[in-house]
């Protein structure tokens, strides 16, 4: 049996707002347990959440880049459920009137097609607080401690469309994510990142025969919080369900938990056990209207998304797509590449020198493009000693390392090396005469008409340059020499 | 007459002239309370040597003629539901028996900032839910006036306090009557502001769209003196208004020539005590002879209120009073448990009085899936309407005048077993939370002794002619 697949996603990203939803505890993940509480964001008995409104404007900003209908009145609501994390028991999210809806984002297909999956709602909710276990498991411990310095910080939650442009395979799923993350980061509103648990995913999955135009009971996979794991669990659910088609079975609503040691996924709870969240209008917080001004003056201040970056570089500086796409899947790196396309006029050797070889030496050391010590007019001025043939390609990478080492610049390291090129005619000739002289059974069968060996002695003669001649103005001497 | 008796505007004047000290009032409220709170237990926690302390400071500020306002060396009591810094706030629940706040509330911290003598905490139905203040984990308050009845509810500590000379004036909260209920069984003046005339921060919630921070005095003046200083929005109360506050105090003298009151038929029907309704002509009479206009008016939706109360009441309730779950403060249960959620169980059935959780399991119920349509939505619906009635209403008279409460304070232990008849005291009260409408209650008389209320309705943040109805009245019946 064929099968058509339907993943949706339910993306929970933390925004990087200065304080948090509904406080003013400063929002910082690297602080010590509890450290940033007050009596709204650990649920005292009388304190009342007020908004931030710089969240609401990053939520609107994300709505915008994903091409949603921002909604002129919105409103939070109260998720009620018992857990220790949960200081109020209940957790200010949004229900009927999120702040944005009905969005789309332009991924890149399976076949190479662009695909605008759908995007069903953007609302803004707060984050529980910490739970650390003395042992491994909640379950397992003898106690839990909980940390509320998370508690109340803004998560942004984005949940694609299931009816209108479903994700259909694991590779649009992990396409869809990237571009998710890559314009979050673009637009400035999250760091996105996972290992911190910035950005967190519940995925669901349903499969239903080819053609059919009824949806299957679908899976929900909870808390995920790496490309790999849900790529696992995503392939693990979809041959699980096939499996369970083909063999004349039902699948069952459920949520699962993805096991990352086993590599698979396991029951949680049923529709059946599924919480009543009883859902109702947060009575401490208004109504909210958001005026047109307020909404376009986000629209007009938006910064750059991945595509119009890539359109930028392929228009203006005349790049291939392919580096256009590298250099954008970070920002920062597309940041770099223009601060030096204000020194360089080799645009396209530029872009080479970047995404070969200063992503190697970044890779290598494990730095960010934000971290790295050479300034874009550092950089600069080495390639354009290469483009000048000042050295050659291969010392520029010396010099490169050289540079991403020490933090010094190209032009110092090329002086205090004596890397500059020899383009004295009288001492390459009288190199050359050495090397004949010293390799008279080679030199013989070039006169003979060989052409082969000519690379040897060439490389004969750099080495006694040090790498500093021009290896074409050599062939040019040496054969002159040898034939006349 | 002892000086715990008098109002505080009197006081005030007497402090102003430097004839008596605040120790020496402070003095005299202690002593009171030493003389009658083992009989009426006004109070939870008793505050005397703070009081002391802050008496003494404000007799030093009255001798540098540096007085903070005319609150200032006044005894007060907060009811016990709103949070006061390093000092246990309970709630009138187990729950929160040794619940130490690290805030003031807004309203408390204004209040000491005018300089007022904090004298303590006083008694209140739990989590503000009842109108008897025998929902105490810490005993029911009895009425100063009667020590066999009730006080009235839920401010009922706050009231009797202020009744008995235990307190000069007081903070309390109202959701569906609990100022205005226990000022009338107390004999007293009370006012429950405009829905977002004072912040909430700090009032620890029952239903956070109808609850609102009101204040207790022995008289009218008395009330708008405290009004005034507690007002004002605040930004750590999303629903807290931006209006100006008036100078309540001014509005009290512009007297009652032309007014136009009206009186809602549907407040003047069976069940009321007949003779609560002869008080109430008497006083409407007397209105008139003051050169008011009364006009009989009509509130259809009026038969709906409690109802549509106690569906939207518990069904916040129910989420409010979810964050008592043993995990960071309050009571937790000393039994032995095997996982998270038979703490919870057992620490809310414990931790929790009855009528705690029958409203919590009537608002969990009211929101639940395939109910909260039927239920909460619609009694949202309702209170629309019951809105729009005034709204209409208004456009005719500038006031209200209906009765406080259907019954005189009764006996305790009385309605205690009848939940509906209890809930059915707020019949006139209940409908101005959900509209948000200020209303005020004063004495008008008494029957054999137990006192009847009289309750004015004003338009949204027109706290001044409520006040300026209540004064005259107050000063035409003891001309
Ligand atoms: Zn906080």
């Amino acid at each position: 049996m064929d099968f058509d697949v339907i993943i949706g996603f339910e993306t929970h990203v933390e925004l990087k707002t200065d304080s948090k939803l509904f406080c003013d505890c400063p929002v910082d993940y690297d602080a010590l347990p509890n450290t940033l509480i007050c009596p709204v964001c650990t649920g005292q008995p009388g304190a009342l959440p007020v908004l931030n409104k710089k969240a609401v404007e990053y939520t609107v900003r994300a709505g915008l880049a994903l091409k949603c209908t921002v909604n002129r009145l919105s409103r939070f609501a109260r998720k009620n459920y018992f857990y220790p994390d949960l200081p109020k028991g209940y957790q200010i999210s949004q229900y009927d009137k999120p702040f944005c809806e009905e969005g789309r984002l332009e991924i890149t297909s399976g076949d190479g097609q662009p695909y605008a999956v759908g995007i069903k709602r953007v609302h803004l909710e707060e984050d529980a607080g910490k739970l650390v276990h003395s042992s491994d498991s909640f379950e397992a411990s003898e106690f839990s401690l909980v940390d509320y310095n998370r508690s109340c910080v803004p998560l942004l939650e984005i949940v694609t469309d299931h009816e209108k442009n479903p994700l259909r395979s694991t590779l649009e799923a992990r396409a869809y994510l990237e571009k998710l993350r890559q314009t979050l980061r673009y637009i400035e509103v999250s760091d996105c990142n996972m290992e911190k648990g910035q950005l967190r995913c519940d995925v669901n999955i349903s499969l239903r025969p080819k053609g059919s135009k009824a949806y299957g009971n679908r899976s929900e996979i909870k808390n995920m919080a790496s490309f790999k794991a849900i790529g696992e669990a995503l392939e693990y659910e979809i041959a699980r369900q096939r499996g369970i088609i083909e063999g004349g079975g039902e699948i069952f609503q459920e949520t699962r938990l993805f096991d990352e040691a086993k590599h698979l996924t396991l029951p949680m709870r049923s529709k059946e056990d599924a919480p009543d969240y009883r859902y109702f209008p947060d009575p401490d917080l208004l109504e909210i209207e958001l005026p047109d001004d307020f909404v376009d003056n986000i629209r007009r201040s938006m910064p750059e998304l991945p595509d119009q970056s890539v359109d930028r570089l392929v228009g203006q500086y005349n790049l291939p797509k392919e580096d256009a796409l590298l250099l954008t899947r970070d920002k920062r790196v597309a940041g770099y590449f223009s601060a030096c396309a204000l020194f360089v006029q080799d645009r396209q050797r530029l872009s080479r020198w970047i995404i070969k070889d200063l992503f190697r030496l970044l890779k290598k050391s494990s730095l960010s493009i934000a971290q790295c010590p050479v300034p874009p007019e550092g950089f600069s001025e080495l390639v354009n000693a290469v483009t000048r043939d000042e050295i050659t390609e291969k010392m520029g990478r010396q010099v490169l390392e050289e540079m991403f080492e020490r933090g010094v610049s190209a032009g110092s390291v090329i002086a205090e090396k004596d890397l500059k090129p020899i383009r004295d005619l009288k001492t390459l000739e009288r190199l050359v005469d050495e090397v004949i002289a010293e390799n008279l059974q080679v030199t013989a069968k070039i006169r003979e008409g060989s052409t082969k060996p000519m690379d040897y002695l060439i490389g004969q003669v750099m080495k006694k340059t040090r790498g500093k001649a021009n290896p074409k103005e050599l062939a040019k001497l040496i054969q002159e020499k040898l034939l006349g | 007459m002892e000086l715990c008796d008098r109002t505080a505007s009197e006081l005030a004047r007497l402090l102003q002239k430097r004839e008596v000290s605040s120790r020496e009032i402070t003095e005299s409220v202690f002593r009171r309370m030493d003389e009658r709170e083992e009989k009426i237990n006004a109070y939870i926690t008793r505050t005397r040597e703070l009081a002391l302390k802050l008496a003494d400071q404000a007799d030093r500020r009255y001798r540098h003629n540096e007085s903070l306002s005319p609150l200032d060396g006044i005894p007060v009591a907060f009811k016990d539901i709103l949070c006061t810094k390093g000092i246990r706030t309970t709630c009138g629940s187990l729950m929160l028996r040794d619940y130490i706040p690290p805030y003031d509330a807004t309203a408390v911290e204004k209040v000491l900032k005018a300089g007022a003598v904090l004298v303590g905490k006083t008694n209140m139905d739990e989590f503000a839910m009842g109108s008897s203040t025998e929902n105490s984990a810490f005993g029911p308050t009895r009425n100063p006036l009667d020590p066999e009845r009730v006080a009235g509810g839920s401010s009922g500590g706050s009231a009797a306090a202020v009744a008995a000379g235990e307190a000069i004036v007081a903070l309390g909260s109202d959701t569906g009557g609990s100022i205005r209920l226990p000022a009338a069984f107390c004999g007293i003046a009370g006012i429950k502001p405009t829905y977002g005339r004072i912040s909430r921060y700090g009032l620890v919630s029952y239903a956070s769209s109808l609850d609102q921070v009101g204040v207790l005095g022995k008289s009218v003046e008395d009330c708008a003196l405290m009004l005034g200083i507690v007002s004002g929005h605040d930004k750590k109360d999303a629903t807290s208004a931006h209006t100006k506050t008036p100078d309540f105090l001014r509005s009290l003298n512009k007297g009652l020539k032309g007014l136009r009151i009206g009186l809602p038929k549907e407040y003047f029907v069976e069940g009321l005590d007949p003779g609560i309704k002869e008080r109430i002509m008497a006083a409407v009479s007397l209105l008139e002879d003051n050169g008011v206009h009364i006009v009989e008016i009509s509130l259809p939706h009026t038969p709906y209120a409690v109802a549509t109360y106690y569906l939207i009441a518990t069904a916040e309730a129910s989420s409010n009073l979810a964050r008592y779950d043993g995990v960071k403060f309050g009571f937790r249960t000393r039994e032995n448990v095997t996982d998270s959620i038979m703490m919870y169980e057992l620490t809310r059935s414990r931790g929790l009085g009855k009528e705690v959780k029958r409203r919590i399991m009537l608002g969990t119920y009211v929101l639940s899936a395939g109910y909260y349509d039927a239920y909460y939505l619609k009694a949202q619906q309702v209170r629309a309407l019951i809105k729009a009635d005034f709204d209409k209403a208004f456009e005719e008279v500038d006031c209200m005048v209906t009765p406080v409460s259907p019954c005189l304070p009764f006996r305790i232990g009385e309605k205690i077993t009848e939940p509906l008849q209890m809930y059915l005291v707020d019949i006139y009260t209940a409908s101005l939370n959900l509209s948000g409408l200020p209303g005020m209650s004063i004495n008008c008389g008494t029957i054999k002794g137990l006192p009847a209320g009289m309750q004015i309705i004003g338009k949204a943040f027109d706290e001044e002619t409520v006040l300026r109805v209540a004064y005259g009245y107050e000063k035409s019946i003891y001309r």
